[in-house]
């Protein structure tokens, strides 16, 4: 027996309303990953599509990636201390290629000092260790629309 | 043209990408712009890879990659994985295989989520190959998900289907083998490292000597390949060439182009007749109605089909139209 859910998904949608597309990875050579994984799994659970471009990513990768994947939010987890080059290089190289609507988010081992410099230069938001995963998504939904 | 197909045509890999989204998206100022691209279409050569998740897809799409960049093609990847059905969000992880292309201006690579479409690809599947193409991309490789019948029909998209399965799944095998035939047209052993590759080499390439070939018809090699450490790409790139040689044939070729058409034509309508139908019925406020008649059992939905059904395609009939023709003296759209 179908239940009222089973049957909503299989009739044909009306008007397919557009997804929000977030790119997830790990810039740097930390292989600490769990994090990214974590929040990856949370917001597809959230209804997002999740680009997960993995461990190892050049600040150009993930630019790249985020353009040919035309993505809405980036999402980078950094445990290794290398957050204040990392996000910063991030910035510049979506200024240049006029890609400067996608919202830069990310968390990890972030010292608090470092936090308001980060967002000064445009990180739109940092999550520390031992944050609840639903404000995460919680951010993501409210921040974060589909572009037009 | 409007501007995002002049741009895309000149080159412009960012337009490109936001038209594969508002395709995905289903916006309708973007199939605008695809109508207008159709044309420039047709010059890819479109390579299926199907199989089970986790057999190599992602690994051997990147490996094929490398070696058609050295053959100096420019290549475009569409990688497509499943959405969940709970949440209808997804996670798209093809790319973390294929991050050594991610700098190369000669790739493009496009992940896509199958939103509800069954058959291992997303609706918007063919409509971003065709951008791709339009882009002049000389090899499109589509990574779809899993394996099963109900691709038959749609990986006639591609002009070669290489189909992934790996040792270790006798069973596996037996389930897949329904319409499995029909969409190989080369088997590829992957991870042939481990035990029970020949065993699974030979169980498929039984399965295929008890085909039914006609004489001088394709009949699909199989393959042993590794593609974690690349083993085998070379050869499997070599039978891709047989293969593009036997569908570059005469008759061949005009055969497949118009099966593609076929199947790009079918499955537009199909989501087009069903948005009609299901909207025209709701707006004339019969939606709501019938459905609430079905559920206590006072209709049955194949009478209220075949209704539905008949009285669109009636239409031009009842308006002086011979069968087949379209040009009746009905409304204009
Ligand atoms: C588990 C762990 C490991 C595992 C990693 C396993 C894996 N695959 O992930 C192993 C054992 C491999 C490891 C190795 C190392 N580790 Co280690 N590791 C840890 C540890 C104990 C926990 C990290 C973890 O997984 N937490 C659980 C996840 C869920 O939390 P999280 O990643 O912090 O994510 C949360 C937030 O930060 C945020 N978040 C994180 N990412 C993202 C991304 C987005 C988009 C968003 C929105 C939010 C977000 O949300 C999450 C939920 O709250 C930490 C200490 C700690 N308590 O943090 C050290 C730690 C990170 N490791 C450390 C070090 C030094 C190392 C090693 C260099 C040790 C060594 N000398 O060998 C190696 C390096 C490995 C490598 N290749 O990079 C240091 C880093 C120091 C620094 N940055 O200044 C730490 C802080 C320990 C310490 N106090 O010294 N490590
Ligand atoms: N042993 C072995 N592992 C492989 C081989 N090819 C791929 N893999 C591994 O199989 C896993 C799944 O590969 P992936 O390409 O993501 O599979 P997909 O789901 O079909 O796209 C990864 O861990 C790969 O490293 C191979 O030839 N041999
Ligand atoms: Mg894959």
């Amino acid at each position: 027996m179908a239940t009222a859910k089973g049957n909503r998904a299989a009739a044909p949608t009306k008007k397919a309303a557009r997804k929000v597309r977030i790119l997830v990875g790990k810039p740097g050579l930390d292989g600490h990953d769990r994090g990214a994984k974590i929040i990856a799994r949370a917001l597809r659970d959230a209804g997002v599509e999740v680009i997960y471009t993995g461990l190892h990513q050049t600040p150009e990768m993930i630019v790249s990636a985020a353009a040919q994947e035309d993505v809405d939010g980036i999402g980078l987890s950094i445990l290794s201390g290398a957050h204040n080059y990392l996000f910063p290089r991030i910035i510049q190289l979506l200024r240049e290629k006029k890609m400067g609507d996608v919202v830069l988010f990310g968390g990890g081992i972030i010292p608090d000092d470092d936090i308001p410099k980060l967002k000064k230069k445009g990180v739109d938001r940092m999550f520390t260790p031992g944050t609840p995963i639903q404000e995460i998504v919680d951010y993501v939904n409210e921040r974060i629309r589909p572009r037009k | 043209m409007d501007a995002a197909g002049k741009e895309i045509l000149a080159g412009n890999d960012r337009a490109a990408a936001r038209l594969m989204r508002d395709l995905d998206d289903e916006i309708p100022a973007a199939i605008r712009t695809l109508k207008a691209l159709y044309r420039h279409t047709g010059r890819a050569y479109i390579l299926g890879v199907t199989g089970s998740p986790g057999a190599g897809k992602s690994t051997l799409v990147n490996r094929i990659t490398t070696h058609l960049r050295k053959r100096g093609k420019s290549v475009g990847i569409v990688a497509i994985d499943p959405t969940s059905p709970f949440s209808g969000g997804a996670i798209l992880g093809d790319r973390i295989r294929m991050q050594q292309h991610a700098l190369d201006e000669g790739v493009f690579i496009k992940s896509l989520a199958t939103r509800g479409h069954l058959g291992g690809l997303s609706r918007s599947t063919i409509d971003i190959v065709n951008v791709m193409d339009a882009m002049g991309k000389d090899v499109i490789l589509i990574e779809t998900v899993g394996v099963g019948q109900d691709e038959v029909e749609i990986v006639k998209v591609a002009h070669t289907n290489l189909v992934l399965v790996v040792p270790g799944l006798g069973d596996d095998i037996q389930a897949i083998k329904a319409g499995i035939l029909e969409i190989a047209d080369i088997f590829v052993v992957n991870k042939s490292d481990r035990d029970g590759a020949d065993k699974a080499k030979r169980e498929i390439e039984t399965m295929v000597s008890m085909g039914d070939f006609k004489e001088g018809e394709w009949k699909p090699p199989v393959l042993s390949a590794v593609a974690a450490t690349d083993k085998g790409t070379v050869e499997l790139l070599e039978a891709v060439d047989r293969h593009q040689e036997y569908i570059y044939r005469e008759g061949n070729l005009s055969r497949y182009r118009r099966e593609k058409a076929r199947v790009e034509l079918v499955e537009i309508l199909k989501t087009r007749l069903i948005e009609k139908a299901v909207s025209d019925l709701d707006a004339c406020g019969l939606l709501e109605p019938l459905l609430a008649d079905m559920a206590k059992k006072r209709k049955d939905p194949y009478t209220i089909s075949e209704k539905v059904v008949d009285h669109s395609f009636a239409f031009h009939l009842l308006n002086g139209g011979k069968p087949g023709s379209v040009k009746g003296k009905g409304k204009r759209r």
